[in-house]
């Protein structure tokens, strides 16, 4: 069953919301993770390994670098 | 004693224990002769023969954040909470960063971190483990935690000498001040070891109470019916200074840390030397250190686990080393014991015992065991003097660890 990116997109704002504090409705599609959201390379890790939970999508480490972005995740789960 | 040696002062108090999330609320239990140990009613109970322990009375998750909580074992969680408490109970002095410390250690360490991520490697691969395991499972974390929220640079250490771990932090750090390394120093210590493989570890040693029937009755030091420890979690941190320091920014002093006498029994690596001489010499170099005599000291906060062989022996010790006929107490009886957070809490309760002049009583001393000797405050808690007082925490450990910490009033 596909899931949607609206529904990839809520979960992954549970997940950073979950692991680092930053409101939900903050995770949204054009936030660097990094810059935008102040979040550390420990931190992506550890929403790499919930999304991982969530979704049974596996990011392996050196895609993780690349996605920057939110929808660089949600993109990369979705395919 | 050199007479222009640098003195060390108690300027803040920090807690969590099974009687209460703070000092206050703590402290009012004690008096109250309350007890902290209840029931276990998680599902692993019915596999490990003792079924209660003293759960703290706050659970960590409520007090923290919830992401900052699930980066810390449980152990981090109280050590955390407990430094912030001092922290602002000593009014959170500015000092510079490379002149404050922290010294603050655990029996165990973060052991069910250890034990949930290894299911977690077993069952679902590598890749699943928090990456933060190893800073949750290492038993300097809690200090390394503390370090970083209140930004010390002079030096951040871990003693790891089990349940006479929060005293020897203190001793240390209150070396570390004397020795010109720190004007500022958060020590004490932590333990959250309450998972059915430390219950089953420790019963396996006979070392701990199977009083199931009568959880709240099942730890009383000095009773003859002591069948052994009961396990409590929790966290006692103290914020030390040189007494320059704090006189210069108008502290509150609660007490002075005048004297610590550590030894080792190099004898049995559970079991205390049967004379008690390790803990005797312990009381008697902590009270030279302090500059004092033996007869000084008015009143101790036991070690006094619960246990047939080591109660005894300390009260001899006690017998031996101080002739002034102090008042002495095992808070133990109520809160359970914190491991590597007793020497901590009990510190605190020494403190308080001298700033507010009165001693909690021992509870559950209905049959005092025979041939003791020594004047074991119970039923209700009895009054200090007026004037200059002292007294000692006695924290001792597996390993043969002694540790005395001499407490003055301020």
């Amino acid at each position: 069953m596909a899931v949607t990116e609206q529904e990839i997109l809520a979960g992954l704002g549970k997940i950073v919301n979950e692991i680092t504090g930053i409101p939900a409705s903050e995770v949204t599609p054009e936030k660097s993770f990094v810059d935008d959201l102040d979040i550390d390379s420990l931190s992506m890790v550890e929403i790499a390994v919930a999304a991982q939970d969530e979704f049974g999508a596996e990011i392996p480490d050196d895609q993780l670098k690349h996605l920057k972005t939110v929808k660089d995740v949600v993109n990369f789960i979705q395919n | 004693m050199s007479t222009n040696r640098v003195r060390v002062v108690v300027t803040g108090l920090g807690t969590t224990t099974p009687l209460g999330g703070d000092v206050a609320s703590t402290w009012s239990a004690l008096l109250d002769g309350r007890s902290g140990v209840r029931a276990i009613t998680e599902d692993w109970v019915d596999t490990v023969p003792v079924k209660f322990a003293g759960v703290a009375a706050v659970d960590p998750g409520e007090v923290l954040p919830r992401p900052e909580a699930r980066r810390l074992d449980r152990y981090e969680q109280f050590a955390l909470i407990a430094a912030r408490q001092a922290w602002q109970d000593a009014g959170a002095p500015e000092v510079e960063p490379t002149r404050l410390g922290v010294v603050v250690g655990s029996g165990i360490g973060g052991i069910s971190t250890i034990l949930n991520a290894y299911d977690t490697y077993r069952d679902k691969g590598w890749n699943r483990l928090s990456p933060y395991t190893v800073p949750m499972l290492m038993p300097n974390g809690a200090a390394g935690w503390i370090s970083i929220d209140l930004g010390a640079r002079a030096g951040t250490h871990a003693t790891v000498s089990a349940c006479a771990t929060g005293a020897e932090s203190i001793g240390y750090a209150i070396e570390m001040i004397r020795s010109g390394r720190a004007d500022v120093v958060v020590a004490g210590g932590s333990e959250a070891a309450i998972h059915p493989l430390n219950i089953a570890s420790f019963a396996a040693m006979r070392a701990m109470s199977t009083r199931n029937d009568e959880p709240h009755r099942a730890s009383r030091p000095f009773d003859k019916g002591r069948d052994g420890f009961v396990l409590g979690e929790g966290a006692g941190i103290v914020v030390l200074e040189s007494e320059e320091y704090a006189k210069a920014r108008g502290a509150r002093i609660y007490a002075v840390a005048a004297g610590i006498g550590i030894t080792s029994d190099g004898h049995h690596i559970s079991a205390p030397e049967p004379t008690g001489i390790g803990g005797k010499t312990a009381m008697l170099t902590a009270v030279a250190d302090a500059g004092l005599t033996a007869a000084d000291i008015v009143h101790v906060n036991a070690h006094a686990t619960s246990t047939p062989v080591g109660d005894e022996i300390e009260a001899r010790a006690i017998r031996e080393a101080l002739p002034g006929a102090p008042l002495i107490t095992s808070t133990k009886s109520m809160t359970g014991h914190l491991l590597g957070g007793a020497g901590g809490i009990e510190s605190i309760f020494t403190i308080l015992a001298l700033s507010e002049r009165i001693v909690p009583a021992t509870a559950n001393l209905d049959d005092p065991a025979d041939g003791l000797d020594v004047d074991i405050v119970s039923g209700e808690p009895r009054k200090l003097p007026g004037g200059q007082l002292a007294a000692i925490n006695n924290s001792f450990g597996f390993g043969g660890h002694n540790v005395a910490v001499v407490f003055t009033s301020a």
